[in-house]
C-alpha cells in the first residue's frame, strides 16, 4: 500500500474537480516525485473501481544536466568572459578552468574577446566588448520555465544539438471519479483465513479480486501412458462383447506354433532370417505334441482333410527353431489346440500384448510392437459372421476406417483339423496393431515419441483420457 | 505383399478400357487388390537419388499395385489383366493345354544324379512362335525378376532360365561338376570363365553377389548343356552368353531348377502361361468338386449352384453345374497354385460376391468374458501407481547385452537372458531380463524435464527356463525409479510400502514384508536392500551406484526398486 497520507490528498483533489486530475500536476503541486502518485493510483486501482486512471503520454523538452547547469550559471562563453579582468588573463590560465576550452572558442567567434599572442609571458586574453547578452542561458531558462513558445524550431533545434535539450516522452496518468469513489479507503484481504470465519470478521471485510484469467496450480501427480491407457479401452470393448483374455505372457516361441501350426510352410518369406528374429540360446524348442505335430507335418507335406498341401519336404528341425513371435496368433494357436482336447464348447477369445519383427525401422515401424487379436469359434459360422462382428467392434472404437488398419479371415481347415477341431466348427479372427489407432487418436507421427525410452515425457503428462468412440 | 509396377496407359489399353484413378482404385479392392501408388520414374528416381538426377528420366504414369503373396499369376501385366478381364466378364477364362511341336518330337532335358547332392531338381517348357515387342520382353524379363523375388525366395528355391531354343539343340542335360571343370562364356562378357573363376568375378557383381552363397560351398554346381556341349545356364547364377533371348526370339526354352518340386513346378506354369498370349504352351489343369451348399454355409449366403457356378468363372476357375445334386466341378488353371482346398474356391466365390454384398450377422455364440488373471492385477496396479504421483513408461522388451550387464554392474553369464542369432543392430541383442534399464533410459532421453522424474513400469521381463516347451518364459515386474538431486530412498521405500498395501500384504517379518540389506553391485554399498514376501526374496530396491547412473549418461542421485509381480496372483 502506497503511503495513505498522499492517497487520501489524491482522493480529495479528486473530489474537489468536476472532470480529473493529471498525476503530473498532483505530483509538482504537492512537491513529491511523480512516481509517488503513480504508486498511490496503481493502489487505488488494486480496490475496486475507486478511481479511473487513464494512461497518457505527452512529449516536452527537458534541459539535460549540462543545460541545467547553463540555465543556473550562465553559458561557457559568457562564463569565460566574466573571467578575464580588464588587465586580461594568461591563457594558459583561462585553459585551467573547467569551462575554458569551450567558453573560449565561442566567445572568440562571438568576438566578445581577443588573444595578445606576443604578449610577454605568454599569450594574453583581453575583453573586446563591455558588456554580453548571454543568450542561450535566457533560451534555457525558458525551457526550463516551461515556456517553449517563444523559440523557434531553428533555436530548439541547435540546443539540442549542443546537448542542452532533449525531447522526452512523459507518461502520466488522468486520473477521474470511479464508479464507486470514495475519499475514505479500506484496506482489502487478500484471503480468507481461520479467524476471520471463527470470528466473523469476514462479514465485515473486503477481499482483493482474483484473476481469473491467470491458470491454477498443476496437481502433483503420476500419468498413464498413453498407450496404455488405449490398450485399456481396447481390453473393455472386448469384455463388453464377451471376449476372454488369453495368456500371451510368453515372447518366446517355436516355429512350430508360430508359424507350421498355423499352415504357413517352411519357406514363407516370413520365416526368413529378415522378418524373424531368431534365437542363439535357447536355439530350439524340445516338447511338442507329438501326435499332433505328426499331423501337422502331414498335411503340409502331403495334405489331407480335404487339402492337397504345399508337397514338400516338411522337416522338424525347422520347427523347433526357437523366435520370438511374430504375432499373438501363435497363442490363438496354442489356445484352440488346448479346446480341441477337451469336449468342444463354443469360445470367444482375445488378447493385446507384444510381438517382434526384424524388420527395417522407420518413423511407423517399430522392431516390438502390440498387437490386438480377437478370436470366436463355433459351429458354422460365416463369412458374414466375421463381417457382422468387425462392425460390431469397429463400431465401438468409434470410427469404421480403422477397418483398414486391420486384418481379419477365416482359420484354414489345414490348421484346425489337424488340432482334432470337429470339422464343422470354424474359426473367425481379425488382429490390427495397438500403436496405429494410438498414434492416430494421439495425433503423433513418430513412434519413437510414443513407444520406448525416447518418449516424450511431456506428451504423456499432457495426454488426455482414451474414450476411443469420441 | 509383393508389389507389381505397371505402365498405366498400357494397362489400359489392354484392359480395352480407361479409368479414373477412383474407378482403377475401387476395382484394385473388389478383385481383392491395392492400388498402393500413383507414380513415375522420374518421381521414383527423384524421390531416392534427388532431382538432378530425374530430369532425364521418364514421366509416363506408373501404377503401383499390391498383389497377394501367394497370387504370382498376377505378378505381371499380362496376369493383371486377364484376371481383371475375365473378373468383368469381358474374357473367358482362358483354358491352357499343351501344344506338340510341329515335328511331334518334344523337347527333353536329362537329369543326372550328380545334381541330388547340389540343386535336385528341374522342369522345363518352350514356348513357341512368340511374339516379342519391347514392351513383352521387358515385361517377360521382370516376372523373371519377380518370381525370383517372391516365390524362388532369391532364387534359393527355384532359379529361371530362358534361351533362344534357335540357338541350341535338344536333348539337353542338367546335371553337377566341380567348378574347375565348368567353362563358358557367361551373359554379356567378352570371354570364357571356368566357375571358379566366375564366384570371384560376380563376388563384386551388386546383383549376382547376392546368389553365390547358393552354391558356393558345394563340391560340384549344376550346369545345363545342349547335345553339342554349349552351356545353357549354370543354376543359379548365371545364363550362357550364346543362347540368350532377344526380341527378335521366336521359340524360348524355358528351365527352372530347384530345391522344392512343387515351386519349380509352380514356377514354370506362370512363366509359361503368363506369356501364352504370345504363341503356344503346355501345362497341367487340376479339378475340384465341391458343393454350392459349402460355398453358401461358409460365406453365408444364399445363391443358385448355377450362380455360384458363375461367379467362380468370374475369378478364372472355370465351373460347371455336374448335375449331380448341387454338385459344382471346377478346373483350376496351372496359374492358381494358390487354390489347394476347397476354402480357397470359396474365398474367390466371395470375392466375386462382394465382401460388402455379404448379409452381415452377429454370431449367436454365447460366452462370458472372463480376464487373465494377471493381466487383470496388472490393469488395477497401474491406476494406483499413477495416483500415486508415478507416471508409466513403456520401454522395449528387446535391448543389448550391454544395457542388462555391463552397465548395470553384472555379468551377462549371470543374467538368464535369452540371446537373438540375427540381430541387425545391438539394440536387439536380447530380451530383457529387468525393466531398470529402460526407466533409466527413458530419464537419460528426458533430462530436460522439471525433477523430480518418478517413472514405473508394468511388463514382462524374458529369463530362460529349461522346465518350459520352449527353454524360456516371461516374468511380470514391477519397476520404479525416483530421479532427483537427492537419492530419496524414503521416497522409493514409500513406494513399496504404498504397493505392499494394495496388495493386501501387511508389514512383517515371517508372514508379511520386510526389506534386509543385501549385496547388489547396481546399488551403492550400503543402500540396498532386498524384498521378502513370506520369506521369499520378490526383489530389491535401493540407491543405484554412481557408476551405474554414469553408464546411463545421468548426472544426479537415483533411488530405484524392482519385484516380481506374479507372486500376489
Amino acid at each position: 500500500m502506497a503511503d495513505t497520507g498522499v492517497v487520501e490528498t489524491l482522493l480529495q483533489r479528486i473530489e474537489k474537480v468536476d472532470d480529473g486530475v493529471d498525476s503530473l500536476e498532483v505530483a509538482s503541486s504537492l512537491g513529491v516525485d511523480h512516481q509517488v502518485i503513480v504508486g498511490a493510483v496503481k493502489s487505488l486501482q488494486a480496490l475496486g473501481d475507486v478511481i479511473s486512471a487513464e494512461l497518457r503520454s505527452s512529449k516536452r523538452w527537458e534541459l539535460t544536466e549540462e543545460g541545467t547547469e547553463i540555465a543556473e550559471q550562465g553559458s561557457h562563453e559568457a562564463r569565460v568572459f566574466s573571467s578575464i579582468p580588464l588587465e586580461g588573463l594568461g591563457q594558459s590560465e583561462l585553459m585551467k578552468l573547467s569551462f575554458g576550452k569551450i567558453g573560449f572558442s565561442k566567445a572568440m567567434s562571438n568576438k566578445w574577446i581577443r588573444v595578445d599572442k606576443a604578449h610577454e609571458g605568454g599569450p594574453r586574453i583581453f575583453r573586446t566588448v563591455e558588456k554580453i547578452e548571454d543568450q542561450v542561458r535566457e533560451k534555457l531558462l525558458l525551457v526550463k520555465k516551461g515556456d517553449m513558445t517563444q523559440l523557434e524550431e531553428k533555436e530548439k533545434n541547435e540546443l539540442k544539438k549542443r546537448k542542452l535539450l532533449s525531447e522526452v516522452t512523459v507518461k502520466s496518468y488522468w486520473i477521474s471519479k470511479g464508479n464507486s469513489f470514495s475519499t475514505t479507503v479500506t484496506k482489502q484481504e487478500a484471503e480468507l483465513t481461520p479467524e476471520m470465519i471463527a470470528n466473523g470478521s469476514w462479514k465485515e471485510k473486503k477481499f482483493k479480486p482474483y484473476n481469473f484469467e491467470a491458470l491454477g496450480v498443476a496437481p502433483d501427480c503420476g500419468h498413464l501412458h498413453p498407450l496404455m491407457k488405449v490398450r485399456t479401452q481396447f481390453r473393455q470393448i472386448f469384455l463388453e462383447m464377451g471376449f476372454t483374455e488369453m495368456p500371451t505372457n510368453n515372447f518366446i516361441e517355436s516355429s512350430f506354433w508360430n508359424f507350421d501350426s498355423l499352415f504357413q510352410p517352411q519357406q514363407h518369406p516370413a520365416r526368413d532370417q529378415h522378418d524373424t528374429f531368431f534365437l542363439s540360446d535357447p536355439a530350439l524348442a524340445h516338447e511338442f505334441p507329438q501326435d499332433y505335430l505328426e499331423r501337422v507335418k502331414k498335411v503340409h507335406s502331403e495334405g489331407g482333410f480335404g487339402s492337397q498341401g504345399y508337397k514338400y519336404d516338411w522337416k522338424i528341425e525347422e520347427a523347433q527353431k526357437n523366435i520370438l513371435r511374430t504375432h499373438t496368433t501363435a497363442v490363438s494357436a496354442r489356445m484352440l489346440y488346448k479346446l480341441a482336447q477337451q469336449k468342444f464348447t463354443p469360445v470367444k477369445y482375445f488378447s493385446i500384448d507384444r510381438v517382434f519383427r526384424n524388420e527395417t525401422l522407420d518413423a511407423t515401424h517399430l522392431a516390438e510392437f502390440h498387437q490386438i487379436e480377437g478370436v470366436v469359434a463355433d459351429y458354422g459360422l460365416t463369412l458374414g459372421d466375421l463381417m457382422g462382428i468387425l462392425h460390431q467392434f469397429f463400431t465401438k472404437l468409434g470410427l469404421k476406417k480403422w477397418v483398414e488398419v486391420g486384418n481379419s479371415g477365416v482359420f484354414r481347415p489345414e490348421m484346425l483339423l489337424p488340432m482334432g477341431l470337429p470339422e464343422d466348427v470354424s474359426v473367425i479372427a481379425w488382429g490390427l496393431s495397438l500403436e496405429r489407432p494410438t498414434m492416430i487418436k494421439y495425433g503423433i507421427n513418430n513412434i519413437r515419441e510414443l513407444v520406448g525410452h525416447k518418449v516424450n515425457l511431456q506428451m504423456v503428462y499432457d495426454s488426455p483420457i482414451c474414450r476411443l468412440e469420441s | 505383399m509383393p508389389t507389381v509396377g505397371v505402365k498405366r496407359d498400357l494397362l489400359f489399353k489392354a484392359l480395352g478400357r480407361t479409368y479414373t484413378d477412383e474407378e482403377f482404385d475401387e476395382l484394385c479392392f473388389e478383385f481383392g487388390l491395392e492400388l498402393d501408388e500413383i507414380t513415375s520414374e522420374k518421381e521414383i528416381i527423384s524421390r531416392e537419388q534427388g532431382d538432378s538426377k530425374a530430369s532425364g528420366a521418364s514421366d509416363i504414369i506408373l501404377y503401383k499395385i499390391d498383389v497377394p503373396a501367394n497370387r504370382y499369376d498376377l505378378l505381371c501385366l499380362e496376369g493383371l489383366v486377364r484376371g481383371l478381364k475375365v473378373f468383368k466378364n469381358k474374357l473367358e477364362a482362358p483354358r491352357y493345354r499343351r501344344v506338340s511341336p510341329a515335328n511331334g518330337e518334344p523337347q527333353r532335358l536329362i537329369i543326372t544324379k550328380e545334381t541330388a547332392a547340389v540343386r535336385p531338381y528341374a522342369v522345363a517348357a518352350v514356348l513357341r512362335n512368340i511374339t516379342f515387342t519391347q514392351e513383352r520382353y521387358d515385361s517377360f524379363i521382370e516376372l523373371q525378376e519377380k518370381l525370383h523375388q517372391n516365390i524362388c525366395r532369391k532364387r534359393s528355391l527355384v532359379a529361371i532360365g530362358t534361351h533362344d531354343l534357335d540357338t541350341i539343340s535338344g536333348p539337353f542335360t542338367y546335371t553337377a561338376k566341380p567348378p574347375g571343370d565348368i567353362c563358358f562364356k557367361p551373359l554379356n562378357q567378352t570371354k570364357e570363365y571356368t566357375a571358379t573363376q566366375l564366384m570371384s568375378l560376380y563376388k563384386t557383381d551388386s546383383h549376382l553377389r547376392h546368389y553365390l552363397h547358393i552354391i558356393e560351398d558345394k563340391p560340384a554346381y549344376p550346369v545345363i548343356y545342349d547335345s553339342n556341349g554349349v552351356v545353357l545356364s549354370m543354376p543359379p547364377i548365371i545364363n550362357g552368353d550364346h543362347s540368350k533371348i532377344a526380341l527378335k526370339t521366336k521359340n524360348v526354352f524355358i528351365e527352372c531348377t530347384a530345391t522344392d518340386l512343387t515351386k519349380a513346378k509352380t514356377v514354370l506354369d506362370m512363366m509359361v502361361t503368363m506369356f501364352s498370349e504370345y504363341c503356344f504352351f503346355s501345362a497341367l489343369i487340376t479339378w475340384f468338386k465341391l458343393s454350392s451348399e459349402f460355398i453358401n454355409r461358409k460365406v453365408g449366403i444364399n445363391e443358385s449352384t448355377e450362380k455360384i457356378a458363375q461367379l467362380l468363372t468370374r475369378m478364372c476357375l472355370l465351373s460347371q453345374v455336374t448335375g449331380v445334386g448341387d454338385e459344382i466341378e471346377v478346373e483350376i488353371p496351372p496359374t492358381r497354385s494358390d487354390v489347394i482346398h476347397a476354402c480357397d474356391i470359396m474365398e474367390d466365390a466371395a470375392m466375386a460376391y462382394g465382401f460388402n454384398n455379404i448379409p452381415r450377422t452377429t454370431p449367436r455364440t454365447y460366452t462370458v468374458a472372463n480376464q487373465f488373471p494377471l493381466n487383470k492385477l496388472t490393469e488395477l496396479l497401474r491406476q494406483d501407481l499413477a495416483a500415486a504421483g508415478f507416471t508409466e513408461a513403456l520401454n522395449f522388451a528387446l535391448c543389448s547385452q550391454e544395457d542388462i550387464a555391463d552397465k548395470l554392474g553384472k555379468k551377462i553369464a549371470d543374467t538368464r537372458a535369452v540371446h537373438i542369432s540375427n540381430p541387425k543392430t545391438a539394440e536387439f541383442q536380447v530380451a530383457r531380463t529387468t525393466l531398470l534399464p529402460g526407466l533409466l533410459k527413458t530419464v537419460a532421453a528426458n533430462r530436460k524435464m522439471p525433477l523430480p522424474l518418478k517413472l514405473f513400469e508394468i511388463s514382462d521381463v524374458v529369463l530362460k527356463d529349461e522346465t518350459k516347451d520352449v527353454g524360456a518364459r516371461n516374468s511380470r515386474r514391477f519397476c520404479a525409479v525416483y530421479y532427483n538431486k537427492s537419492p530419496g530412498f524414503e521416497v522409493i521405500h514409500g513406494l513399496l510400502d504404498r504397493t505392499m498395501q494394495l496388495l493386501e500384504v501387511k508389514s512383517a517379518r515371517g508372514t508379511g514384508y520386510h526389506i534386509q540389506a543385501a549385496d547388489d553391485s547396481t546399488f551403492f554399498p550400503g543402500r540396498c536392500a532386498e524384498i521378502f514376501v513370506s520369506g521369499k526374496s520378490v526383489g530389491r530396491l535401493g540407491v543405484l551406484h554412481p557408476d551405474v547412473i554414469n553408464r546411463f549418461e545421468l548426472t544426479m542421485p537415483c533411488s530405484a526398486l524392482e519385484m516380481d509381480l506374479e507372486p500376489f496372483l
